[in-house]
């Protein structure tokens, strides 16, 4: 019987974790979420604070101190916690000095995957119409070709960059922000103070900026965080096939790639970055669902 | 008859123009990256060549033309399968993509038939078993899967399953054994994906009225299960799993680098560092075009499956 069949679920049911307003699940869902964002301020204060934080010289070699394992107290009477790689370097100053182009590059492309997203979506929300039509066309059409292989070319052709790794990264988010803001316009284009300021005046810029932009923030931060895992994760994959940023600046990416040809004698050169990658998009990802849950648990399926 | 066929027409026209359009777009973006590459005759050409060879390659080449009929020319040969030719391999760009591809679709199809038949009795167990150990052990290693990027995923397998443990091959192409680890690293969030959706979707039929309804009635739980649960619920796991797949092609490319993996992913990485752009342009479009034709197939089946998918 074609009535008995359940609608198809396309994310984790809403029983699965209940609506977390009001009541103990709240409480608990925005510890979580301050625990997330804390986890990105230190990452961020860490990021700022390298040359400080960073015991040695990230860039510096010490060709008789290659490959050597993590130790409390190296030949120097000094600390090498996570080892050195192939060139002396000592592993633990270049995570440290490595999560400045994570976040620079994630944070980055996240600004101008929700700008052009943003305005796409609030526009074809907002106008309708044929618009509306181009815009979620492309947006599909792009949803319906793996980025990953274009960004590739694309970098391959123009040479790596910061600005070219950040639009590419960028613009490969836009269509999450597009898709998921033109479907709250609509809903609020509908209303009846949309209506009120326009018949009072109101110009189009001030009911998108002064009106409709409050009312989708959340959803917004939501988006934002969920993307910033996915950038830094893209960053670091496309520095790992050597289309990222370029040595000698640390990036994960970067040194998990340099140590993969170490890996049966000097597993600490790749194996440190990538926990502290793995650590970081699994936090900013889980960070992103529970503030969904927090703001706009009727997001969940999106 | 006539209906049903305006219904099924009405429902696969928009997913096809947008199958079209994404096909467009790979054509254009390819093209325009192209161009912005630069000049390739110098690539094809020794660097003393004489003034008159250049010009008489860019006018082989159609480089003299204006760039709409460049366009032109450069989509049609693309719709008869002429990528131009392969300056590392000095043959058809296509002929070489054409190899490699046997070995991407191996992997592929091995990696998505891994994560489908772990991952849906992991999900459905998860799903009956709730709040269990093993559901919370299974979920919690799900989330992990998810977050986890590929290659360094890869890494980790290569380290201790091959390094370590020596169970493993630790990259190429032979017996099955070689097959394990690339097929696990290319199938892990996919693998993830499917068991978390399988919960959820079991779980949404569990506390569906019928299933309350079978309950009372006094039906066994196991047939509870068997029958009215996993019938309702088949629908939704057997389309998530199918948009998995094309997910997994995009991860050819690093799965493939990592476990040097003879596929057009890794053939793509190094087709860049050769500067070899018709293979890389060629490798990039081909991906693409499965990529499309498999959403659009998986997109269409659902649909003709289930009549609440259709637009109304």
């Amino acid at each position: 019987m074609a009535s008995s069949i359940p609608a198809p679920v396309l994310a984790d049911a809403p029983h699965a974790a209940a609506p977390a307003r009001g009541g103990a699940r709240a409480r608990r869902t925005a510890r979580l979420v301050t625990a997330g964002l804390a986890f990105v301020a230190l990452l961020a204060l860490v990021a700022a604070a390298a040359p400080w934080l960073a015991p040695h010289d990230p860039t510096r070699q010490a060709l008789r101190g290659r490959l050597a394992p993590p130790t409390r107290e190296a030949a120097d009477g000094r600390a090498r916690l996570f080892g050195t790689d192939q060139l002396g370097r000592d592993v633990l100053s270049r995570v440290i000095y490595g999560a400045r182009v994570s976040l620079v590059v994630g944070l980055a492309a996240v600004v101008v995957g929700g700008v052009v997203g943003a305005t796409l979506g609030i526009t074809a929300g907002f106008r309708g119409g044929v618009t509306d039509s181009v815009i979620m066309t492309l947006a599909d059409a792009q949803l319906a070709f793996p980025f990953i292989l274009l960004a590739i070319g694309i970098i391959a052709v123009l040479g790596p960059s910061f600005p070219t790794l950040i639009v590419v990264i960028g613009l490969s988010g836009w269509v999450s922000y597009a898709r998921i803001l033109r479907s709250q316009v609509l809903v609020l284009r509908s209303r009846e103070f949309v209506d009120a300021i326009q018949a009072l005046g109101g110009s189009v810029a001030r009911v998108v900026l002064r009106h409709i932009l409050p009312n989708v923030l959340s959803t917004l931060v939501v988006i934002a965080t969920l993307e910033l895992a996915r950038a830094i994760v893209l960053e670091a994959t496309l520095s790992f096939l050597g289309l990222g940023i370029q040595p000698p600046t640390p990036s994960w990416g970067g040194m998990i790639q340099e140590g993969r040809e170490y890996l049966d004698t000097a597993w600490w050169i790749s194996t440190f970055p990538g926990l502290v990658l793995m650590l970081t998009s699994l936090v900013v990802s889980r960070t992103g669902d529970w503030l969904r849950d927090l703001l706009d648990p009727t997001l969940r399926g999106e | 008859m006539s209906f049903s066929m305006r219904v099924v027409l009405g429902f696969l026209a928009p997913k096809l123009l947008r199958a079209l359009v994404a096909v467009w777009l790979v054509t254009t973006v390819v093209f325009v990256v192209m161009r912005l590459s630069g000049d390739p005759v110098p690539l094809l050409l020794p660097p003393d060549a004489p003034t008159s060879e250049i010009m008489r390659v860019r006018r082989d080449l159609g480089l003299d033309r204006p760039l709409p009929v460049q366009y032109a020319v450069f989509a049609a040969n693309i719709l008869r399968g002429d990528f131009g030719r392969s300056i590392h391999f000095r043959e058809p760009a296509f002929a070489v993509v054409r190899g490699y591809l046997s070995a991407t679709v191996e992997l592929g199809l091995t990696a998505f038939l891994l994560a489908a038949l772990v991952a849906v009795p992991i999900g459905m167990f998860s799903a009956i078993r709730r709040n269990s150990l093993v559901d919370h052990a299974a979920m919690g290693l799900a989330l992990v899967g998810q977050a986890a990027p590929t290659f360094f995923l890869g890494i980790l397998f290569i380290l201790v399953l091959s390094l370590k443990a020596d169970l493993f091959p630790t990259g190429g192409r032979g017996d099955w054994t070689h097959l394990v680890l690339p097929a696990l690293t290319l199938g892990a969030f996919a693998m993830a994906s499917i068991a978390r959706l399988t919960r959820s979707a079991v779980l949404d039929v569990l506390h569906a009225d019928y299933i309350r309804t079978a309950r009372a009635k006094g039906v066994a739980e196991w047939l509870v299960i068997a029958k009215h649960t996993l019938k309702n619920a088949a629908l939704p796991i057997v389309t998530i799993t199918g948009l998995q797949f094309g997910t997994l092609l995009g991860g050819a490319v690093v799965t493939e680098t990592v476990f040097a993996w003879p596929g057009i992913g890794r053939l793509a990485i190094q087709s860049i560092y050769n500067r070899d752009y018709p293979v890389v342009q060629c490798a990039v479009f081909l991906s693409a075009i499965m990529f499309i034709v498999i959403n659009f197939a998986i997109d269409a089946i659902y649909g003709l499956l289930d009549p609440r998918a259709r637009p109304r």
